[in-house]
């Protein structure tokens, strides 16, 4: 056994609501990004890289597309048979449904796989932010410091569509030590939001939820971390490389665009902390002879006949002849017929846009169209 | 072991000198192709879409890069409980150590390994050419005939017939006589290199051949011949569609091309017949403003600033701004600098072109027409700043730069 072992557990139904339609039919975890990506290969690239080899995922509703894109964990390297990759659906029992109301709630479902692992620590991730982590940073700040959690933060904006789902942390500039924790505040600018990535030893894990769990309590935050802020030592650890954290359609928006900037690429894309995901054995991507390209990220098994600008294209899209593409997010085996026209459009998975159509949205409302529509 | 209907072996030893440079530090099979394929996801995937899960891969040359990309054979699914993909080298037996003499002997060393799975017949094929078979249908028509031996072939214009390995029939399929690269040939229909063997059969030649002391030990000189003189039954499976053998740089550099041309029919686009490879973990390709990207191929981790046409470019290129790139294949890793023009080229892994070099020239401007040819960049080369490597060139040292 490993000294010092931490294991995850990423909660992949969190936030769900902010999503809105993104999310009707899968968790936040297994919304599309970047081109190949779901959410959820973020933070399980972040940790595999980090040398977490036992991770769970807990998931709550809808989750269908989050297993089949997960599978046995292979693409991650984590189909092992001592550690690896599991699955934590709702443990439903006769006490209960087991659809549960908050973190601390979901824990309790959790806590026998968690119980079993013979790790020292726990490392809890949400799947709704963008960022490459080298996790081992924050667990040797943890050990070091001699903290019993640590909350990684970011100081950056608050905007009104992120402050529903914000959490805030005010610590000791010196010690670091976490000295308020606000859910929700009605705070806009710069602050230093959590970015709900949480460490600490499984034993205090277990007493927390088993705590909770006497007293009725789901939410990790508000029921077990709040009440200990002076109690315990809670450390403030600040990540400071690129994160953007989907907290709705604008944002979801924007955080696929940034992706054309180089920096970003670079910052999330190192060779040396590779992200992972789904192989789905696509060809490369065939450009005909009329296609026209410039500032696009595209992703295997696609055909180009069109002119595409500003764009972020999936696996498998076809793009017709003289089909004009600007500031637009095309899902996985999306079909634009020749001659449509589309600006600040989002697809879905299986989209078909026929011949000549024409649809326009806006940056600050872009036009989403479900999965598997025709227009 | 559970016994198998039939598996396939897949000869991957040769050393594929006609390839140069690019097979110095690799088995041709290993040879990048396609975008993101090597040449032997074409025959492992082959398989597997026709229903065969245990193959052995025998290897001798080279076989470090071709063993690591196999590894456990998960990306064709030839990851198996029972079966799988099996790389076979020759090795030590009580009786001494011997390489692979010949692509017969491969296989007679191989025995014990085929006669584990028990089974009724043996698909052979080779690492080196690019095509798209459901070998099951072969095999009906194996069955069909009752045949002891059964050869995939195509038919060629008669003007090439030539160069290929050509098999005399009888209007049913059954072959009387075979040529190989006849100057007078009488029929059009070349050998592919794909065998389906009734194993008993086989095995008894096998074991007769390498008692032969004067033998070569070869499939094609030894073991058919035998075959056909003791009156076994051999027959010509007609196989219709794209096949190509990249055992020479043009054929490689035309096969890769072929792959732009809406007209050849290889659709690797089909998804009811794949081709797997084992996937390099990389961001989608980046094309910048200004670039512009035409009639190619690209793939994954590439990032494009300046002109691509007529090309296909492997996992993580670069091409910077105002460098050219033009009917050429560029693997795996390059960086093609500013203001760099690669033009009939084919430039292997890790390669840096400097700024303003050139590498290749279209045919049209060559001076020496008749001397004029694809131009090849080895293995990790730097060519210098301004350098200029002349078509049908073969480099396989760094070039300096010319200030």
């Amino acid at each position: 056994m490993r000294e010092n072992k931490v294991m995850g557990i990423i909660f992949s139904n969190m936030h769900d609501s902010m999503l809105g339609e993104l999310t009707e039919r899968r968790t936040t975890g297994s919304v599309p990004y970047g081109g190949r990506y779901r959410l959820i290969d973020f933070v399980l690239s972040s940790m595999v890289n980090s040398d977490i080899q036992d991770i769970g995922i807990i998931t709550k509703q809808n989750y269908q597309s989050l297993m089949d894109h997960v599978g046995a964990g292979r693409a991650w390297d984590l189909a092992r048979k001592r550690g690896g990759l599991v699955i934590l659906p709702p443990f439903a029992s006769s006490q209960g449904s087991g659809i549960y109301r908050g973190r601390l709630e979901a824990l309790q479902g959790a806590m026998s796989y968690i119980k079993h692992n013979d790790a020292k620590y726990v490392l809890l991730c949400d799947s709704d932010i963008i960022a490459n982590i080298d996790m081992r940073e924050m667990i040797n700040e943890h050990i070091k410091s001699g903290a019993q959690i640590s909350m990684m933060f970011k100081t950056t904006e608050v905007s009104a569509e992120s402050a529903r789902d914000t959490t805030t942390l005010a610590y000791d500039e010196e010690t670091k030590d976490v000295t308020d924790i606000s859910v929700r505040p009605d705070v806009r600018g710069t602050q230093h939001v959590y970015m709900n990535v949480m460490l600490l030893e499984k034993t205090l894990l277990e007493r927390l939820v088993g705590e909770g769990k006497s007293h009725d309590q789901y939410s990790l935050i508000r029921h077990a971390i709040q009440p200990a802020v002076g109690k315990l030592a809670i450390k403030a650890y600040e990540f400071s490389g690129y994160t953007h954290k989907i907290s709705g359609m604008k944002s979801y928006f924007a955080a696929n665009m940034e992706l054309l900037d180089p920096r970003v690429r670079a910052e999330l894309f190192p060779n040396k902390r590779p992200v992972f995901t789904k192989v789905r054995d696509q060809v490369p991507v065939k450009y005909g002879l009329s296609a026209r390209v410039g500032n696009s990220l595209i992703a295997d098994g696609c055909i180009i006949n069109g002119d595409v600008q500003n764009c972020i294209i999936f696996r498998g899209a076809k793009i017709g002849r003289n089909a004009v593409l600007k500031n637009c997010i095309i899902m996985q085996d999306t079909y634009v017929g020749d001659n449509a026209h589309l600006e600040y459009v989002i697809t879905d998975k299986d989209v078909l846009i026929k011949d000549s159509r024409v649809l326009i949205g806006y940056e600050t409302y872009p036009t989403y169209i479900a999965k598997g529509n025709s227009i | 072991m559970f016994k198998k209907e039939w598996i396939a072996m897949l000869l991957a030893g040769g050393q594929g000198s006609r390839l140069y440079t690019l097979t110095q530090n690799l088995a041709k099979p290993a040879v990048p192709f396609g975008g993101k394929y090597r040449i032997i996801d074409f025959p492992l995937s082959n398989c597997i879409n026709s229903g065969i899960d245990t193959v052995g891969v025998l290897t001798q040359y080279q076989p470090l890069v071709l063993n690591e990309y196999i590894g456990n054979g998960q990306p064709w699914d030839l990851d198996r409980a029972n079966g799988g993909v099996f790389v076979l080298p020759p090795y030590q037996k009580s009786s001494g150590s011997d390489w692979y003499t010949g692509t017969a002997n491969a296989i007679y060393q191989n025995i014990n390994f085929i006669d584990r799975y028990e089974p009724e017949y043996v698909l052979l094929l080779s690492g080196d050419h690019i095509y798209k078979m459901d070998y099951e249908k072969m095999l009906a028509y194996h069955k069909e005939k009752n045949a002891d031996c059964t050869i995939a072939v195509l038919q060629v214009p008669m003007e090439e017939a030539s160069r290929f390995g050509i098999m005399n029939t009888y209007p049913d399929g059954t072959i009387f006589e075979f040529e190989e690269k006849p100057p007078q040939p009488k029929s059009n229909l070349a050998s592919m290199g794909i065998y389906i063997f009734t194993w008993e059969k086989l095995r008894k030649y096998l074991i007769e051949d390498e008692a032969d002391p004067l033998s070569t030990k070869d499939f094609g000189k030894n073991i058919l011949p035998a075959m056909l003189g003791d009156g076994q039954k051999m027959v010509a499976y007609p196989f219709e569609g794209y096949w190509k053998d990249v055992g020479t740089i043009d054929s490689l550099w035309e096969a890769n091309m072929d792959l732009l041309d809406p007209k050849v029919p290889l659709d690797l686009y089909d998804d009811s017949w794949k081709i797997y490879s084992r996937n390099p973990v990389m961001p989608p390709h980046y094309i910048a403003n200004g670039a512009v990207v035409q009639n190619s191929m690209v793939t994954e981790g590439c990032t494009i600033a300046g002109n691509v046409d007529f090309s296909i470019l492997f996992a993580g290129v670069t091409v910077e701004e105002g460098a050219v790139v033009r009917d050429s294949i560029i693997m795996p890793g390059t960086v093609i600098k500013k203001g760099a023009v690669v033009e009939y080229a084919i430039v292997a892994e890790n390669c840096v072109i400097g700024e303003g070099a050139v590498v290749g020239q279209r045919p049209e401007n060559a001076e020496n027409r008749d001397n004029w040819g694809i131009a090849v960049v080895g293995n990790g080369i730097t060519i210098g700043a301004g350098a200029v490597v002349a078509p049908k060139a073969m480099i396989d040292k760094d070039v300096q730069g010319v200030q």
